[in-house]
């Protein structure tokens, strides 16, 4: 009952401290909310670079090659195995490929029948000139043979099955010219809807649907013999994740694509080094700021401080008060710094990655606690000079 | 029997006696006014009685107990417990009402009780402006609050360093008229003033000069008079 009475006098005293003297703190609030906005900004923006970057990062391709680990090609139920095991929201995009000799013009071609929609995922970066869509061809072959957008020519090749026959005969080319077309080649009439500029080995492919390709080859069963997929993960995640897809699906083969992930989290490190270094910074210049408010207020209220000294206050109950004006100020700035500081990080998101944040609602405790931390530690030297303010001589002059 | 002894009481800065072998003895409920030119040390010697300071050499004996020798942190604690103190700068807390001015005395004495400290400031004439803030006080209603709150935790000695100096005729008047009500009461009243009329009111007078008691008049004969006198405004 009474320490209740003495607790209200204490929370009456700080409240009308701050509130009535309200204009003189504006600055100090001013310098706790803007170290909190961008700290907590900066915090949000630093747990969201991995996952901004890393779907940007995404767009530079692949990043999990998996091939078949035995000679039978993967099928539709290792596909769904395999995206069950990544979680579907990991991943950008997951395109089987699978590959197919056939001739044009007598000249042997790749042709990669995929998903064309995935691959797309996969590889943003592809300079396509036309559509993506059924069927693209290499820039190289374009060039080649000289084929345009809406250009038609003719793809032969050995239907499935018989594959394995001709390469185990090991025919030259010669006789397999003679070998007359009977139900175990085809030859179909494809037109040009794409052409890929890659830059790499991809302009010397022939891409259709997966579905064209079984259907020349006359198969209809999906077979992949590689699945290229881009993940939102880094080198660790990636590697973890290689070797459960080895441990669960063992039909499986994957393979990280090093170069990749390692530059990403190259980058990412780096990023966050910043990002974390600004941080301290401002921290850091937070922290002087209110060292020197802190300063200015115990001078300033010399009188006050003596006074309360004359009345018979010890040195703790003054200092005491002092701190809880301080808590009370980095409550202030600090909950007031949350909200811009989403706000910020928002803005800069939407600036530079194109995208929004999530508000993290553990950062109002986080940046409050870490901002009343602050001013305590800021105000303990200042708070300090409490002990030498002699009543007698601060009260007597005028 | 005295409730405040000063037994050759000096006070020294440098070369400078600010109090020079003081002896003096108060009886409870007395009321004396301290007088003397200025710088002649009336300060220095409010200050150690008031356990703001102590002294160079001597004793003071306050309410039996020698706070001479004592550190800073229980001269504190017996300023609260027996000393109420009046300023001439009445040293309000800008933030706080009139009422919570009272507040904070019984905060760091013991319990704060706004009806009690609403009482006091009836008993000062202030109830109806309890709840203002200094500023919106005149000088002699702040003064009024500073007393108060010096009497809030009923102190056995008041201690006034010029407390009218600041004031005029009239909020003079009604402070010398509190202090004639404390008097009744029995409490001890410890004055210094510049104020020959304020002076004369107390029932005793001494006038200090370079650190020294160099008169002590005892006025009782003409006290009730002069206190009437004064009282009227
Ligand atoms: N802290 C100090 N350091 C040095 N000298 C001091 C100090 N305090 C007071 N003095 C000196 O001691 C002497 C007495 O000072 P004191 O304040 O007691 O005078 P006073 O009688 O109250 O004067 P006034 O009427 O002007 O208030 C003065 O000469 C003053 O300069
Ligand atoms: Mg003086």
């Amino acid at each position: 009952m009474g320490n209740n009475s003495r607790k209200k006098m204490y929370l009456r005293m700080i409240t009308s401290s701050l509130i009535r003297r309200a204009s003189r703190l504006i600055i100090a609030v001013l310098a706790i909310a803007i170290g909190a906005t961008i700290l907590s900004g900066l915090v949000t923006i630093y747990y969201d670079i991995p996952e901004q970057l890393g779907r940007e990062f995404r767009s530079y391709g692949a990043n999990l090659i998996i091939l078949p680990s035995g000679d039978f090609g993967i099928t539709r139920a290792d596909i769904d195995k395999l995206k069950n095991l990544i979680g579907r929201e990991k991943i950008v995009g997951l395109a089987p490929y699978r590959y197919q000799t056939v001739k044009i013009n007598e000249q042997p071609y790749l042709l990669a029948g995929t998903d064309l929609h995935e691959a797309k995922q996969n590889s943003p970066f592809w300079y396509i000139e036309g559509d993506w869509q059924n069927v693209m061809i290499g820039r190289e072959i374009a060039e080649t043979l000289d084929l345009n957008i809406g250009d038609t020519f003719t793809v032969k090749g050995v239907k499935y099955g018989e594959q394995a026959e001709a390469s185990k005969q090991n025919l030259s080319a010669e006789e397999n010219k003679t070998r007359d077309f009977g139900s175990q080649n085809f030859s179909k009439k494809l037109q040009v809807k794409g052409i890929v500029t890659t830059g790499g080995a991809e302009e010397g492919f022939i891409f259709s649907d997966m579905a064209l390709l079984n259907e020349m080859i006359a198969d209809e069963n999906f077979k992949a013999d590689v699945l290229e997929c881009s993940i939102v993960a880094n080198a660790e995640e990636l590697n973890e994740l290689t070797n459960k897809i080895s441990e669960h699906i063992p039909n499986l083969s994957p393979k990280a694509v090093r170069r990749l992930t390692q530059s990403q989290d190259i980058v990412l490190g780096k990023l966050q080094a910043l990002v974390l270094l600004v941080t301290i910074v401002v921290l850091i210049i937070t922290m002087i700021s209110v060292y020197t408010t802190m300063t200015a207020m115990v001078a300033e209220r010399r009188k006050e401080i003596a006074l309360k000294k004359a009345l018979g206050a010890e040195n703790k109950f003054v200092i005491g008060e002092l701190l809880g004006e301080g808590i009370l100020l980095g409550f202030i700035g600090g909950a007031a710094g949350v909200f811009l500081g989403f706000e910020f990080a928002l803005r800069v998101s939407l600036n530079v990655f194109g995208r929004g944040i999530n508000f993290q609602w553990a950062l109002i405790p986080i940046t409050i606690i870490i901002f009343i931390a602050i001013t305590v530690i800021a105000s303990i030297l200042p708070v300090r000079h409490v002990m030498d303010i002699h009543p007698a001589i601060v009260l007597k002059g005028e | 029997m005295p409730i405040l002894e000063l037994k050759n009481v000096s006070k020294i800065y440098g070369s400078l006696r600010a109090l020079s072998d003081i002896n003096l003895s108060v009886n409870a409920g007395d009321w004396l006014s301290i007088m003397g030119p200025s710088g002649s040390g009336k300060t220095t010697m409010i200050n150690i009685i008031g356990c703001m300071d102590t002294p160079s050499t001597g004793s003071v004996i306050l309410d039996g107990v020698d706070i001479s020798k004592e550190n800073a942190a229980n001269l504190t604690r017996i300023r609260r417990d027996k000393i109420g103190l009046i300023f001439q700068q009445f040293h309000l807390i800008s933030y706080l009402t009139a009422v919570e001015n009272v507040m904070i005395a019984q905060y760091y004495h013991s319990m704060p009780d706004e009806a009690e400290a609403m009482e006091a400031l009836e008993k000062v004439g202030l109830r109806e402006r309890a709840h203002h803030l200094p500023a919106q006080l005149s000088g002699g209603e702040q003064q009024r609050v500073c007393i108060a709150r010096a009497l809030i935790n009923s102190p056995q000695i008041l201690l006034g360093d010029e407390p009218t100096g600041n004031l005029d005729e009239e909020n003079e008047g009604i402070v010398v008229d509190i202090f004639r009500r404390l008097h009744d009461e029995g409490v001890t009243i410890i004055i210094v003033t510049h104020d020959p009329e304020v002076g004369d009111v107390a029932q005793r007078k001494i006038i200090l000069e370079h650190g020294k008691v160099i008169q002590d008049i005892d006025q009782s004969a003409t006290f009730g008079e002069a206190l009437k006198l004064k009282s009227k405004g």
